[in-house]
């Protein structure tokens, strides 16, 4: 639902400019102590609006059922023995194969006779792992690079956005499909190397775009002005004000790693047996599911459910930082 | 118009270089044995090993292996199987197929998406703006190859209103359903950017112009603010031929359509690691013309860009 | 013929505007009331949010609702009342016989299609013209107002032209069907002062040519100066004061004109000190009791914050709603 700041009537739709208030930015002659003070804004500015936003996030039902399914999720991932005695592709019995969900296997049972909720316990950590690590390197690319063409342009600019546009040529599960078939791993650390490898640029320009905005800001211009270092105002004063809607897109960028990481399992140039994974058992059940619909079911709902929640959880925390965006 | 066509052609060739070298060193040059790679752990006779070695020219220089298979991409030829049969000859007759869910799922996007991202974004933060968020997030949360057996076993298998296997029917009525699951994601994205832009672009300036004007609401939707809001939809439709090409080698598989998708599905079950680099490559290069002809639109579209 | 006996032009009686917000509503205009006759200049002077442009928006029926609602009032042009029109019949008057010029013109154009493209929609839409005959109009418009090489810039877009000339572009199109009344909402504000001249003059001589009325919203007292037959001066989304331009100049009769006159340098008081008035104009969500100037008046006194001030004549066609009007317009 979107209901207008009490604000807005007076600053929204009354279009009109107040040229007697507010200081031109850039004018000749700022004192100092205006450009102390500006400087001072820099944290308070960011601060507040996390603040902000936690305090609008907190009521929120669509910020609290993300998480809550993440935490169960991630607790899988962390201690499966919470979940389950068996361990992966423990006490298997061909005989049983590809039962239905009974008493004794909550889920039913695999092509290989495995306890089904087991083997969807055990997935859930390589998937898991995969999307939250994948992002967090491809993050750090992102925030580094952006930052370093948003704030100096030019050469430096023109020379990422060139490497930006060659990795960008290569779609994500397109070009993973293409080099994982001849790459020599096929683990965890396989797929995270080539999934950063495919997926740093989607943060990049956001990240670029948000440097340019604050680069130009007053606060940035008084830092300056004041006779910060580069090094000094990227870090104080343009990454904290940079950062959110980098941050927003990393979330959501999470709940698309993993489901681009399941759609390679599935296809079979992801993660291999002996290894247990979401998409892996999809895989593995694909000739079946028109008779055994709980192979597809089970580890199906799981991947959905998280990769939704990273999706709700992005958007809950987008929609409190900028109400506008909603 | 014409400065922005050849920038934009410009800006393509190192692109194209870039991303043919990118997937030729992380295929060819990477440490260990490619060939082996390809196979996976299927035992490759060592004549076969010997016969790719030399066509792929692995024992040449790095960059003169790039260079040849270069020269070789751009005279058609993507390599052959391990049973030396031509890739671009497997491919050859797959290409209606793809061409044609392609197609049907692009057509789904973009009537249905626009749509329902018009819809939403005329009635923002009412209950037609809440179902369509609601559920484009569903469809984007759900991965194509299980929305693909969900609607393979709904519409297949126990209300069977279509088609859920093979091309015996024909466009459409073959690829309606394939077309739609490999759509869904794109109609989503392409049904939220609607809606955000519209519902931006409605409180624009210039829509109050054009209202002040005393225009029609028809014609201030319509051609003022769904003018502009389909900027950002047709950008993202470059984009998003990447995974829909994706997309394709799992709804091609699922649905059992004999095309290029299908080709690559099968391929990566038979260790046919070739076949599937040849095939993908073309894919990618495909992605990029494609995107190069949506920049160039981009530019017919939003005047503004032209003159940069 | 006799004047009084015909209605007025445009006129605007008691108009309030709400505009919904989290759990109730906020009044942006509150009981404004102007008249308007034949080809006359009416100023409306206010700083932002004083509920200038949404007043001019309400007359318009071009107003965002929601959250923006007309909750009372009237608007009668040549006697005919347009609130409460079908959204049908309203539309015929906007643009043809009301029409808007907006303060940027960048924005207030449509950056993807030909300025000739936007002039023409005029003729096409409300005189059913076609293509090529609508672009000839669109052509002779921009002849109109003195755009250099009209025929030729038809087909650029608006970004291509400098502000000034842009400004020119809307004013076309505001006239394009030669309205009776032409409302500029900050019409010079974007631009720079060498050319706000020659748009305030651009604007006066097609006013005398089509003896059109124009309403002036301006926050810019050296805007009103020259063009300005009356004014009236807005607070808090209501008339403070109205009176001829040269009355009001001369003697305010409301301590918020008298602030207003003292904020700017003129050149006939000589170079005295400036006295901006002091505190911020009120939230609209929150207005003080009684008169809503009285925490920023300097004559404040206790019955300022009790009682809302009726508008007092205080000679004829001038009126201040003050308490001490009277005395206000006496000491000077």
């Amino acid at each position: 639902m979107k209901i207008e700041d009490p604000a807005e009537p007076a600053a929204g739709p009354v279009q009109t400019t107040a040229p007697t208030t507010g200081t031109a930015p850039g004018a000749g002659g700022v004192p100092a102590e205006a450009v102390a003070e500006a400087g001072g804004l820099v944290a308070g500015r960011a601060a507040s609006l996390w603040h902000d936003a936690w305090y609008d996030l907190r009521r929120r039902a669509l910020f609290w059922a993300p998480v809550a399914v993440l935490l169960l999720v991630g607790t899988m991932a962390a201690v499966p023995g919470l979940f389950t005695g068996r361990g992966e592709n423990e006490g298997c019995d061909p005989n049983v194969a590809k039962l239905g969900p009974s008493g004794a296997h909550w889920f039913g049972t695999d092509l290989a006779g495995c306890d089904y909720y087991a083997h969807v316990v055990h997935g859930a950590r390589p998937t898991l792992l995969i999307g939250v690590v994948v992002t967090l390197f491809a993050f750090a690319i992102a925030v580094v690079l952006g930052m370093l063409a948003g704030y100096y342009g030019g050469p430096v600019d023109t020379l990422i956005a060139r490497l930006t546009d060659v990795f960008f040529g290569l779609p994500f599960v397109l070009g993973a499909t293409v080099i994982l078939v001849a790459f020599p791993g096929h683990g965890v650390g396989a797929m995270t190397l080539v999934l950063v490898l495919l997926g740093w640029t989607t943060m990049i320009r956001i990240m670029r775009g948000q440097v340019i905005a604050v680069r130009d800001a007053d606060y940035v211009q008084a830092a300056r002005l004041l006779g910060a270092s580069d090094r000094r105002i990227m870090t104080r004063h343009v990454l904290p004000n940079a950062l959110a809607p980098v941050i927003v897109v990393a979330t959501l960028n999470v709940g698309n790693v993993i489901a681009g990481e399941a759609t390679l399992d599935f296809l079979g140039v992801g993660l291999q047996y002996p290894e247990v994974s979401w998409g892996l058992q999809l895989n593995q059940a694909q000739s079946y599911v028109i008779d055994h619909p709980h192979l597809l079911a089970f580890p199906a709902v799981f991947l959905s459910l998280t990769v939704l929640s990273f999706l709700l959880l992005g958007d809950a925390v987008r929609d409190a930082l900028d109400p506008k965006l909603r | 118009m014409w400065r922005y066509a050849l920038r934009r052609l410009l800006q393509a060739v190192p692109v194209f270089f870039g991303t043919t070298l990118l997937i030729y060193c992380m295929v060819f040059a990477l440490p260990g044995d490619p060939i082996q790679a390809l196979a996976g752990d299927k035992p490759v006779p060592e004549s076969v090993a010997q016969a790719l070695r030399a066509r792929y020219n692995l024992d040449d220089p790095v960059l003169v292996q790039y260079a040849k298979y270069l020269g070789g991409l751009l005279t058609g030829d993507l390599g052959e199987n391990y049973t030396g049969q031509k890739v671009s000859e497997m491919l050859g007759g797959r290409w209606t197929v793809t061409a044609s869910l392609a197609v049907t799922a692009w057509m789904f996007e973009l009537v249905i998406g626009i749509a329902l991202g018009v819809w939403a974004g005329l009635r923002r933060g009412r209950l037609a703006d809440t179902l369509v968020l609601g559920g484009t997030t569903l469809l984007i949360a759900v991965p194509v190859f299980v929305l693909g057996y969900t609607a393979q076993l709904a519409f297949g298998v126990h209300w069977p209103i279509l088609p859920s296997a093979g091309t015996d029917e024909g466009w459409p009525v073959s690829y309606l359903l394939p077309g739609i699951v490999l759509g869904s994601l794109g109609l989503s994205y392409v049904a939220r950017l609607t809606r955000t832009s519209l519902a931006e672009n409605l409180r624009a300036d210039y829509v109050r112009t054009a209202r002040a004007k005393g225009l029609s609401r028809v014609r201030v939707v319509g051609r003022h603010a769904l003018r502009n809001s389909l900027i950002p939809v047709v950008t993202y439709l470059g984009v998003d031929f990447g995974s829909l090409m994706g997309g394709a080698i799992v709804t091609e598989g699922i649905f059992n359509l004999p095309g290029v998708g299908q080709q690559v599905f099968q391929s990566i079950q038979l260790k046919e690691g070739p076949v599937v680099v040849g095939a993908v490559t073309l894919l990618v290069l495909i992605f990029l013309l494609v995107n190069l002809v949506v920049d160039l639109l981009y530019g017919l579209l939003d005047p503004r860009i032209r003159y940069e | 013929m006799d004047l009084e006996k015909d209605p007025p032009l445009l006129e605007v009686a008691d108009l309030s505007v709400e505009f919904a917000v989290r759990g109730g509503a906020v009044r942006a205009v509150n009981g404004l009331s102007y008249t308007l006759r034949e080809g006359e200049t009416l100023a409306i002077l206010g700083e932002s949010g004083s509920g200038k442009s949404v007043a001019a928006q309400a007359v318009m029926g071009i107003l965002d609702s929601p959250p923006a609602r007309v909750t009372g009032g009237s608007v009668r042009l040549r006697g005919e009342e347009l609130l409460g029109l079908p959204e049908r019949r309203r539309r015929a008057y906007r643009g043809d016989r009301v029409s808007m010029i907006f303060q940027d013109a960048l924005s207030a154009l449509n950056p993807v299609f030909t300025v000739g493209d936007q002039l023409a929609e005029m003729f096409r839409a409300h005189r059913g013209m076609r293509r090529r005959e609508a672009r000839d109009r669109a052509a002779e418009l921009m002849e109109r107002v003195r755009i250099p090489s009209a025929r030729r810039r038809l087909g650029d877009h608006p970004h291509q032209f400098s502000g000034g000339m842009r400004q020119r572009v809307m004013i076309a199109m505001a006239l394009a069907l030669e309205p009776d009344v032409l409302i500029a909402d900050e019409p010079t504000t974007a631009l720079d002062v060498t050319v706000q001249a020659q748009i305030m003059r651009l604007l006066a001589d097609l006013q005398d040519e089509l003896r059109m009325g124009m309403v002036l919203i301006t926050h810019d007292l050296g805007v009103v100066a020259g063009v300005a037959d009356r004014i009236v001066v807005m607070y808090a989304g209501a008339v403070a004061e109205q009176a001829p331009a040269a009355a009001l100049y001369a003697r305010p009769a409301h301590p918020y004109t008298a602030g207003l006159l003292a904020s700017v340098p003129r050149i006939d008081r000589g170079g005295g000190a400036l006295h901006p008035i002091k505190g911020a104009p009120p939230d609209p969500a929150a207005l003080p009791s009684g008169c809503p100037f009285h925490p920023r008046c300097p004559r404040a006194e206790a019955v300022c914050a009790a009682e809302v001030p009726p508008l007092v004549e205080v000679a004829p066609g001038h009126a201040a709603a003050c308490h001490f009007a009277e005395e206000v317009h006496g000491g000077n």
